[in-house]
Order: C-alpha cells, then structure tokens, then sequence
C-alpha cells in the first residue's frame, strides 16, 4: 500500500516535467473525422513538441455541448450548430463561435451480407424504407429492384444506428429528411434523433465494431472506418439518377455547387446536391472555436494549427479517404481566422 | 508508540490544570473526528440536492409523466423515462431469474455439503469474482458472450421456443437477454456469499431434528434450513438486485443502446445507467441534461429503497439467528 | 414403503448434487474469465505497453502508459481524501459518537455506498467539471474517493469496535486520556483490519470506470497535468474493446489483464493479511 502511494506520488511529479512548459489545448467532439484529427494532432506535436492538442472522439453532440460550457478549447462536429445553439453559445460564454470547415467526408451504408460480394444499390426510398422501420428483410422489392442479378438473403436487416449525439447521424437524416417526406416529419433532423428501429452504436467506432461482427446488419459510418475496417459499403442513387460510391473525387464534387455560395459562417449542408456523379451523403466537417480567446499563448496555437490545417495538414487528406478543401473555401477560412480575438 | 510514557495520576493536585488539558485534548479529538464524520453525511446532503437542482428544468416540464412517457427525443425536446425504467427492472429481474437459483443452489452445497475448507477456499474464490472490475466483465461479454449468444444460443431459442414473445424479433447477439447474463454473473458473489453466511447461522439443533424424523438430507436442507435463513437469503437478493440496477459499465457495452420497450431478450434495450454513460457528455441543451440528471435521481431512490429493505432483512436475519444460541 | 424411501432418496442425492453443480459453475466463471484474459491478454502484452503512447486509429502498436500512470494518479488522490475521511471518521464512530448523530452518519455512509457510480460521476461532474470548466485528474480522483470513503468508515468502525473493551479500560485505568488510548492502544490493534480493509477499498475503485467517463475524461498524451484530462486503465479499456480495430481490441485485452492482475492481487494480498493478523490476535 505504501508502495502504491509512493510510486504515485513520485509520478506526479514526472507528469509535470513530462508536459512542463508545454501549452496544451485541448478539444473534444466528431468521430466522424477523428481519424483525421488523429493523424493531425500526432503531426502537429511532432513538429511542435512543446504543444499538446488532446482530442477526444465523443460524438458531435458532445463536442457542441462541451464548448459551449467551456469545458473544452474548441469542439468539433459535422452537424453545423443550429440558431438556438448559437444563441446558447453567447448567453453561456459571452461571444460568439466559428465554425472552420476543415475536411469533406462522407456517410456510407455499410453492411455485412455473408456471401453477397457484389456492392449494392441502394435508392432513397430503400434507405428511408429500412431506417423507418418499413423494409424488413433484404429480399425486399424496393432493394431487389435496384440490385438485379444479385440474389439477396430472405433475412431480417439488422439496422445499426448511433447512441450518442453525432453528426455522423446528422448527415445521415439531413439526407433523409430531404429525400423523405414521411421522414421529415416523423423523425426529423439532429445530432440525436428518435429512431424507429435498430441498435445503437456509440461512435463511428461502435456502429463499425457492430456491423463488422454481425451478419445481415445495415449501419452508416464515415467512409474512412468501412475502408479501414475492410466493410462492404454499398452505392447511393444520386438527385441526377446515377448509383454512386462514395470515394474522393464523389465527395469533391457534392462541395463543388456549394463552395461556389459558402455562406460567411460555414454552416451549410450539400446532401442530395446536384451534379452527375456527386455523391449525395457528403458533409464538410468543422471545428468549432469560440471567436474571443482569453490565453495569448492558447489563442495562438489555435490560429497557427488552423493556418497548417489549412496548407500542411490538407495534404494529408487523401491518405485517409477524406477530400480536401477547396481553394475557395481556405482562401475564405484564412480570411476568418483573423475573426479569433 | 508505546505506552511506557509517564502518565499522571489524577489524585495529584498540582496536576489539576494539566488534568484539565488532557480533557481539553479529548474534547479537541472529539471535535475533529466528528468535523470527520459530519463531512461524510455532507457530501451525501449535497449529492442528492445537487441532483435534485440539476434536474430541475425538467422535473418542472415533464412532472409525473416523466416515468410514463416512451418517448426520448433529443430533437423534439420530449423525454420520457419509461423504456429506461423498464429496461433496468427487465434486465435485473432476468438476471435474479438465473442468478438465484444458481447462486442459493451453490450457497446451499458450501454451506451444507462441503467440508469446511473447500467451503471457505471456494467462497474465497467466489468473492474473488465480486473484485472484477464492471469494464472487464464487458470486455468479455462483447467478446466471448455476444458471439455465443448470437451464433448458438439464440437461434436455437427462436427454433424452439420462438412461439413465446420472449423469443421474437431479429438476432443481434447484443440486447436484453447478452446484459442480463452477463449481470447474473456479477451479482453471484452477492448472493451467494450472504446467503451462504444466513444458512450456516441456522443452529444445528434444527437440522439435527429434522434429520431425526427421518427427513433425508436434501428434505431437512431445503424444508427446515432454507426457510429458517430466508430472511437472509432474501436480503441477498435484494442487495444483488440494488447492485444490478446501478451497474453500469458491462450492461453499457452489450444491450444494444435502443431506448424501446420490447418483450422478447433478443431485442436491444436500454438501462437508466448506460443512458447517462452513453449521453451525459453530449447532451446538448440544458433540459435534455436536466433529463438525464432526473434519471440518475431516480435510480439513486430506487437503489437506496432496495439496499434499505436488505439491510432490514439481513440485519432481522443475524438477530434471529442469534436468539436461539 | 421402501417405494417412497427410495424415490425420496434418489431425489435428495439428485438435487444435492444439483447444488455441487452449481456451485461448479459460479466458481468457475471466475477461471473463464481469468484464462479468457490470460489467453488474449498475454499474447497482446510486451514491454511497449507500459512504456509507449497510444496511437491514433488504424495505426498498429503503441500502448498505455499515460492509462496507467494517470490511473494510479487518480487512485492516490482517492486515496489521499478518502482514507483519513473514512479512518477518522470510524473512529468518531467506534469511540466517540452520540446516539442519532452516529446513526445519520451511518446511514448516510450506506447511502453513499448505495449510490450508482454512474450518479457519483453526475456529482463529480457537477461539483468539480463545471465549475472548474476543465475534465481532470482532480474531478476524476475526486469521484473515487466518494466511492472510498463508505468503504472506509465502515471497515474502520467494524474494525475499531472489534478491540475488547478491556483492552481500552486498562489504558483508561492507567490514567490514559480517551485520545491517548485510542492513537496508542486501539488502532494500533485494529490496525490490520483497518488496513485490510482500505486496501479493499483502493482495489475497487482503480477499477472504476463510470466516474471518470466525465470527470477526467480521457488523453491521448500524458497528462498535462492535475487539472487536466487524464487517461486511465478502465476508460481506454472500455473505449478500446467497442472499437472496430483490431489491434485496438488486442490493446483492450492487454489493459484488461494488467487491471485484473492490479486489483487480484490486491484482493488476495489484504485477505491473507487479515488472515493472518486475526489468528496472531487469537495466539
């Protein structure tokens, strides 16, 4: 017991000298992009030893809901915050947020069908049909109608959603609420909605984790964990017609319409857009950073992580299947940043 | 320290104002140790109105229907309380389904059959399992549990007895009947160790008498001995019961994260714990928080009525048994 | 009737073997799990575990360090409040206390040790997050020692009022004031027991995972320190296991196996101490 104590308290000590002098930030949110930021934040402390960004994949909700009380230095989530957030941001914390897009990525229908290999096709009818509730089995006509000559299982689809506040879910039902009237109006759009059926993930990391280890489920998660996990992921009909897979050059192309018009905030949302072979589940992801920081030394390391997000850090994209930022978009972002006081 | 240090006498009168000191000393330690004490009836004060205050926005908007309601939705600022309610009593209540016959079964074979040694030597190991970390039992549910339970053992349940409700509805592994066994096994310890203490205070006159009218061993154990200790045994199942409402960690991991109200075990559910666990961090927007708030509230009565009525029964249990010595 | 007799007989050896067996099967749901993580845990354990930081998703190796130097951080500033709460307030118990005030000090106690862990994280998280607007190592410590100190007053008082009374009136005949009988003569012969246990104690809560889920958060690096997010054993444990990653799920079963081997022996350790001062006491 002594023991214990003593080796505990002579590494306390060691906890300090190990981050002494070192500035540390640190943000929580997405794991929609975590992945990403991962990569990011090990880079950026390699080419900066002395500064420590922790970021936790807790779900978009999460990241929203710990920097408005500010538990955290920024948040992240690739659901844009709605007007009452906002106005619960500035009530709580006396000035407002940013939100600076930092990568585009996408939602995919991964699925695990024992024994089918081809990559299937799904409509909107069939994907609002099966979250609803309303297509039961995958032998359903809805998905035997887009998938000749594939012979689908007579089995129950296990639908895997997520249990925590994420945008992840965002993206996903923002899709849906615009594909889908009954949609809209029975469940609506959220980080967090009431699903009528299905399992519930916790994470990216969850929603992976179950669809991987259980035949015949349907879940959604960003493209990067079905390409890391090795899932079958299947092809969406696009607002032009065409079935098509999410890769970089299909999410490229769903920014491209709303790059041109990126409102002054960021906040925008380009599911089902239009284009020939855009891929109509994409999002941008964002960083949320309150615009009045406090802590010179902090403030910096904010700004300057976001100047190498911007330049350094979107080379890096591509390794991990998400799409990089647009010219236009980091010449407006640059220009944003100067906001953060 | 030892205790060969002068003492003085209190007969001498010079000594008096040190005399008085020493009592001052006993007053001083007095006082400390009870600053101590009242610290711990403190910090519970100002957990429940802690509790209480957090929860407040929305035990104002939803009141009593907040336990009927099962509706849980964030983007329609609606909470109910229901499906969490009924998926914590469902799953403990399975969980006591296999537990107890297992656990007073084993108590009843250490504490009648087994010499005394193996007895203390398989309790010890039994105890042991109580010591196992909630996040442990998890892990192993995910992943020696869960694929079990989806690959075998559910599917032979819905071959056989898929007419009953309980058996219905697509396989996932993950759900109520993946929780509750992994549950059963936590709370083994609890059962079996109490009740195995409330059978050996049975005096043996009463097992002697038995076994006199011609009862064979079996008829005395589960006709005199059992009954004589079932306040005991009762208070070891509602604290197993108490212990299953609060566990968080392991049911998290394995009951599938669907705030619906379904009957059949394969369905997923969700417990008043692995909601707070799962959306505590994330909950955006102060009356869903407050939501959240008001369901750990409620599972702290519900745990604090539980252990309160085990406690009185395993405390009437010791009494009784000592009476008769 | 030698029908009845026999038949009767027949049913009580068959349902006393029925208890063997159960008793079979509880206690050996404690091997499975031990070999379960024996088995997997070995396999995924090297010295780069304990030395190396985790690494972000999809990257294969790194380790725990930061998990298990921020755990036992945590576990002392548990330990540091809540054994002198629990110790001294026994004591208060055991020797001093007044009829009703001793009995809502007890109750309270019970109460406490009731409390979902969970909920104590719901406290934690009210008293020390918000306030302090930062997770940490403080808040987190802070939710284990709720859990220690029921664990604590209890097992002091049980142990404290376990000294006979003879022992305590031969100090006080000596002329021994109250305080000078109970810091040289009582817990000097509870003292096993105290420390039993409190070792108890401290083993269960570095197991704990529930409270740090918003108290401490979690950190991919070391800990910047007390009043900063502060990775731990049962938190990356559990973010691990429902991970996707393979090797992720290999770090999971590792941790899992270091954190059994922690709390195990802890467990084993204080019985045997307690064993073995209880039969010293008798000789």
């Amino acid at each position: 017991m002594k023991k214990i104590v003593a080796v505990a308290l002579l590494s306390l000590p060691l906890t300090g000298l190990a981050a002494a002098g070192a500035i540390l930030l640190t943000g929580a949110g997405a794991t929609f992009p975590n992945p990403m930021y991962s990569k990011w934040f090990d880079e950026y402390h390699k080419l900066h030893p002395d500064i420590q960004i922790n970021y936790q994949s807790i779900g978009s909700g999460g990241g929203i809901r710990q920097v408005t009380e500010g538990t955290v230095d920024f948040g992240a989530t690739d659901g844009p915050m709605n007007d009452q957030q906002l106005q619960e941001f500035k009530q709580k914390r006396n000035c407002d947020v940013l939100h600076f897009p930092t990568v585009l990525g996408a939602d995919v229908p991964a699925y695990n069908l024992p024994g089918v290999t081809a990559v299937l096709n799904f409509t909107p009818d069939a994907l609002a049909g099966i979250f609803l509730g309303k297509i039961k089995k995958w032998n359903d006509p809805e998905l035997m109608k887009a998938n000749a000559g594939v012979s689908l299982p007579d089995k129950d689809i296990l639908v895997v959603h997520r249990s925590d506040g994420s945008g992840t879910t965002y993206v996903w039902v923002d899709y849906l609420s615009k594909v889908s009237e009954e949609w809209k109006t029975k469940v609506g759009k959220g980080t967090s909605v009431n699903w009528p059926v299905g399992l519930g993930g916790k994470g990216n990391e969850g929603v992976s984790g179950q669809v991987k280890n259980t035949p015949y489920t349907l879940g959604y998660v960003e493209l990067i964990y079905a390409v890391q996990n090795k899932m079958s992921y299947g092809k969406v009909r696009n607002s032009s017609g065409s079935f098509i897979r999410a890769d970089l050059n299909t999410v490229t192309l769903a920014a491209a319409a709303a790059a041109k018009d990126m409102p002054d905030d960021f906040r925008v949302s380009i599911t089902n857009p239009p284009g020939k072979d855009a891929y109509p589940i994409a999002s941008f992801t964002w960083l949320l950073v309150p615009d009045k920081i406090q802590d010179p030394s902090k403030r910096k390391v904010i700004t300057d992580f976001l100047h190498w997000m911007l330049s350094d850090g979107q080379k890096l994209t591509e390794g991990l299947d998400y799409a990089q930022l647009t010219k236009q978009v980091v010449d407006k972002e640059l220009k944003a940043i100067a906001k953060i006081q | 320290m030892s205790t060969a240090t002068a003492i003085h006498l209190p007969s001498q009168p010079r000594e008096r104002p040190f005399f008085k000191k020493l009592q001052d000393g006993d007053q001083i330690a007095h006082l400390i140790t009870l600053i101590f004490a009242a610290m711990v009836l403190l910090i519970t004060v100002i957990l429940v109105s802690e509790l209480w205050a957090h929860s407040a926005p929305s035990r104002a908007k939803f009141g009593l229907n907040f336990f009927f309601s099962r509706v849980w939705d964030p983007v329609g600022g609606q909470f109910g309380a229901w499906p969490f309610i009924y998926g914590t009593i469902f799953t403990s209540l399975l969980s006591l389904l296999i537990a107890v016959p297992l656990g007073v079964g084993a108590a009843i074979f250490l504490s009648e059959l087994a010499p005394p040694r193996m007895s203390n030597l398989f309790t010890f190991l039994i105890e042991l399992l109580a010591a196992v970390p909630s996040v442990i039992f998890g892990l192993l549910a995910i992943f020696a549990l869960v694929p079990l339970l989806r690959d075998y053992v559910e599917p032979y349940l819905q071959r056989t007895l898929g007419f009953l409700p309980f058996f219905t509805g697509p396989i996932y592994g993950i759900g109520y009947l993946a929780a509750s066994m992994t549950l059963a096994i936590m709370i083994f310890p609890f059962i079996i160790s109490i009740s195995r203490e409330a059978l050996l205070a049975v005096p043996r006159e009463q097992r002697e008498a038995a076994l006199a009218l011609g009862a064979t061993r079996w008829e005395s154990t589960w006709q005199v001995v059992v009954p004589h200790a079932r306040l005991g045994i009762i208070g070891s199942v509602f604290l197993a019961l108490a212990r299953a409402f609060g566990e968080t960690m392991a049911v998290t991991m394995v009951i599938g994260n669907d705030p619906k109200v379904s009957a059949s075990l394969f369905a997923p559910g969700y417990t008043i714990a692995a909601v707070i666990a799962n959306e505590f961090t994330e909950a955006t927007g102060d009356l869903y928080l407050s939501a959240l708030v008001e369901l750990g509230l409620v599972l702290f009565l519900l745990t604090m009525i539980i252990n309160g009525l085990a406690q009185v029964m395993i405390v009437a249990t010791t009494r009784k048994g000592s009476k008769h010595e | 009737m030698m029908n009845r007799t026999a038949r009767r007989k027949l049913i009580s050896q068959v349902m006393l073997g029925l208890t063997g067996l159960c008793t079979l099967i509880t206690v050996s749901a404690l091997f499975f799990i031990l070999g379960y993580l024996i088995y997997n845990g070995a396999r995924s354990l090297d010295w780069g575990f304990f030395t190396k930081l985790p690494l972000p998703p999809g990257e294969n190796g790194g380790g725990m360090a930061n998990a298990i130097v921020g755990s036992l951080v945590m576990v002392a500033i548990a330990t540091l409040v809540g054994v002198p709460i629990g110790f001294i307030g026994g004591i208060y118990l055991a020797e001093f206390g007044g009829k009703t005030f001793s009995f809502l000090v007890r109750y309270t106690a019970d109460l406490l040790n009731g409390v979902p862990s969970i909920v104590i994280g719901i406290f934690a998280w009210t008293v020390m997050v918000l306030p302090m607007h930062h997770f940490s190592a403080w808040a987190g410590g802070f939710a284990l020692s709720l859990m220690l100190i029921p664990i604590g007053l209890r097992s002091s008082e049980h142990f404290l009022r376990s000294v006979p009374g003879s022992l305590r009136e031969g100090a006080l005949a000596l002329g021994a004031s109250k305080t000078r009988t109970i810091l040289t003569v009582v817990v000097p012969a509870a003292r096993q027991g105290i420390l039993t246990g409190m070792i108890l104690g401290v083993a269960r809560i570095s197991g704990e995972t529930a409270p740090l889920l918003f108290t401490s958060l979690n950190n991919q690096f070391w800990s910047g320190g007390l009043g900063q997010p502060t990775a731990s054993l049962p938190v990356m444990i559990f973010i691990r296991a429902i991970s996707p990653y393979e090797d992720w799920h290999r770090q999971a079963w590792a941790a899992g196996l270091v954190l059994i081997a922690m709390v195990l022996i802890a467990n084993i350790a204080a019985r045997w101490v307690l064993s073995r001062g209880m039969s010293a006491q008798r000789g």
